[in-house]
């Protein structure tokens, strides 16, 4: 080892550290914001130590700088723009959006290295071709399949697509073996030296990401993002195979690693296995021929009025805040109500579902925007014992999981799904626009329960009203 | 290095991904998730690296180019906006937290 191997070395074993310490750091709140810095600055590094290298040994040349340049430069502005601009709510679909990018730099950069290939000469020569050649075709086809499985997610989560019932057909998992048979047919050609065969590789893998995420329910889409991102690091390590580093074929590594983590993780807080949400297709289109339908027989409505008085004689609350709450960007007015409610010496805590909001997290993130201190956000196996002790819950914008069919049907597509125990307190008042079905399409048994009072509107506005009424009721005003 | 080094790095990294998340509070997940897929843009090294060893004039040039830009896209965008989530848990800072 000559000093710039000894150097680059060094710095990449620093990275590495420094990225799993960042990693490690992410999944503690207090330490969670200096931890991504951390993970940036490990990046930042390894593209210094990268350079630095070249430069130290083989230079590199005016043309190279250019074209560093121009891509460094578009890639990160766009990359900050959309970062700055987009609202909380979209936070799954542009995890989504970066997520098939990423995809796509591993795609592009394998089909570089396959057509023209930049390996011989140097140390990497020590790869044997048919290695190089498997590493780019697993490159192509992971990172093939998580771009067009990122963009098809995206798009759904944005409401640009919708699920088609055609895609709900079994011979979809037909035509999925059909496209996943053809990669495999282009991987053996492209191995054995058939180079154009790199094209149908693409184009089958493709099409094979779109052929598997188009089926999947809106609601089970975090879990194919999650599973995405964990895609998106195998493909980074292969893409570390193709150009001999172990810097990336670690990070690489880690990310897949832990995604798939992730991925179970948010499987088990939705009661999905991760083989019902790929292979099951959408939630809502089986549950329309089985259970789940019937008509509401004992709803009861109430105004405004009625909730502010009920809430002013309570001592304890919870909102129960769904992803309706933060469409109708109602999470600050939500946070005046409760605010209001504190002055007058009324408890109240948040009760987050595990799969609040669109993704694992989401409503967390949406209600620390509103303001809403972290303590009073309690995770639901904490919260559930509270519920007979508990005097008003206020439902916004959540409808599946305060489905009490979950516990008590268990011919209900829902059954068994962990669910919050609303019905256990003494008045429930559900705020809604209308009657209709949550994401799964399925009767929310609780909207009939006799303690459970319907107050029909926008989020924004009826909590618009509760403030006002509130205020003529005294409330909050010392 | 050779391929079967190569393979141990492979092994040990996914070892220590599997290690590194254990218990990760749900209040963390979208944050953690939108930080581990901007790591994912590592590839970044990749596209740096073609563009690098590229024969002048080569078509290879422009590849890595686009390939570089879509990593940082995917870098840059991706810690901005776990910044940016983090940033709104942290403004109240919480004397005591699990």
């Amino acid at each position: 080892m000559n000093l710039p191997d000894i150097i680059k070395f060094v710095i990449d074993l620093l990275a590495v550290l420094l990225l799993a310490l960042g990693i490690k750091g992410l999944s503690k709140v207090r330490s969670a914001r200096e931890a991504n810095i951390l993970a940036a600055f490990a990046m930042l590094l390894s593209v210094i130590g990268l350079l630095a290298y070249y430069l130290g040994t083989s230079g590199i040349s005016n043309q190279s700088w250019a074209w560093i340049i121009i891509g460094s430069l578009v890639g990160s502005l766009l990359g900050t723009l959309l970062a700055k601009k987009v609202p909380m709510t979209s936070m799954p679909e542009t995890v989504a959006l970066f997520n098939g990018f990423g995809g796509m730099s591993s795609l592009l950069v394998a089909i570089g290295a396959f057509l023209f290939p930049f390996n011989e000469g140097s140390k990497a020569a020590s790869i044997e071709p048919f290695i190089n050649d498997v590493s780019i075709s697993v490159s192509i086809f992971v990172g093939a399949i998580t771009f067009s499985g990122s963009i098809v997610a995206m798009a759904k989560l944005q409401g640009w697509l919708s699920t088609p019932g055609w895609t709900q057909v079994k011979a979809r998992h037909f035509v999925n073996i059909v496209f996943g048979v053809t990669s495999l047919l282009a991987f053996i050609y492209l191995i054995s030296g058939n180079i154009s065969s790199v094209w149908l590789l693409v184009i089958a893998s493709t099409l094979l990401g779109i052929g598997v995420s188009l089926p999947i329910g809106g609601a089970d889409m975090p879990v194919v993002i999650s599973l995405l991102n964990s895609y998106s690091g195998i493909a980074a390590a292969a893409a570390g195979f193709v150009v001999d580093s172990q810097l990336l074929i670690v990070a690489g590594a880690m990310v897949g690693a832990a995604g798939l983590i992730l991925t179970q993780v948010m499987c088990k807080g939705m009661n999905r296995s991760l083989v019902s949400v790929l292979f099951g297709g959408s939630l809502s289109s089986q549950s329309t021929t089985s259970s789940g339908s019937g008509e509401y027989t004992n709803i009861t409505s109430c105004s405004v009025e009625e909730c502010a008085l009920t809430l002013e004689a309570a001592n304890r609350v919870i909102v129960v805040p769904g992803y309706g709450l933060a469409v109708a960007q109602a999470q600050h007015t939500l946070r005046e109500v409760t605010k209001k409610l504190e002055q007058n010496g009324i408890e109240v805590v948040y009760a987050i579902h595990p799969v609040a909001g669109r993704m694992p997290g989401h409503m967390n993130v949406l209600l620390a925007e509103a303001d809403v201190p972290y303590e009073q956000l309690k995770e639901m196996d904490v919260v559930n014992p509270d519920f007979p002790a508990t005097d008003v819950v206020l439902v916004l914008g959540a409808n599946d999981v305060v489905n009490p069919q979950a516990k008590n049907d268990s011919s209900s597509p829902l059954y068994g799904m962990p669910v919050l125990d609303v019905q256990e307190a003494r008045t429930v008042f559900v705020i809604k626009r209308g009657m209709s079905a949550g994401y799964s399409g399925i009767k929310n048994d609780l909207f009939d329960l006799p303690n459970t009072s319907m107050v029909f509107g926008d989020a924004k506005k009826v909590l618009n009203d509760l403030i006002g009424e509130l205020k003529d009721l005294g409330v909050g005003e010392k | 290095m050779n391929f079967d080094s190569l393979l141990w790095v492979l092994l040990l990294g996914s070892l220590l991904g599997l290690e590194l998340i254990g218990k990760v509070p749900p209040t963390l997940h979208t944050p953690l998730m939108s930080g581990a897929n901007a790591i994912s843009g590592i590839t970044m090294l990749a596209a740096l690296t073609a563009i690098i060893k590229a024969e002048p004039n080569s078509p290879l040039l422009i590849i890595g180019s686009i390939s570089l830009g879509f990593a940082l896209f995917n870098v840059v965008g991706g810690f901005f906006v776990t910044d940016r989530m983090l940033a709104m848990f942290s403004r109240k800072p919480s004397p005591k937290n699990k």
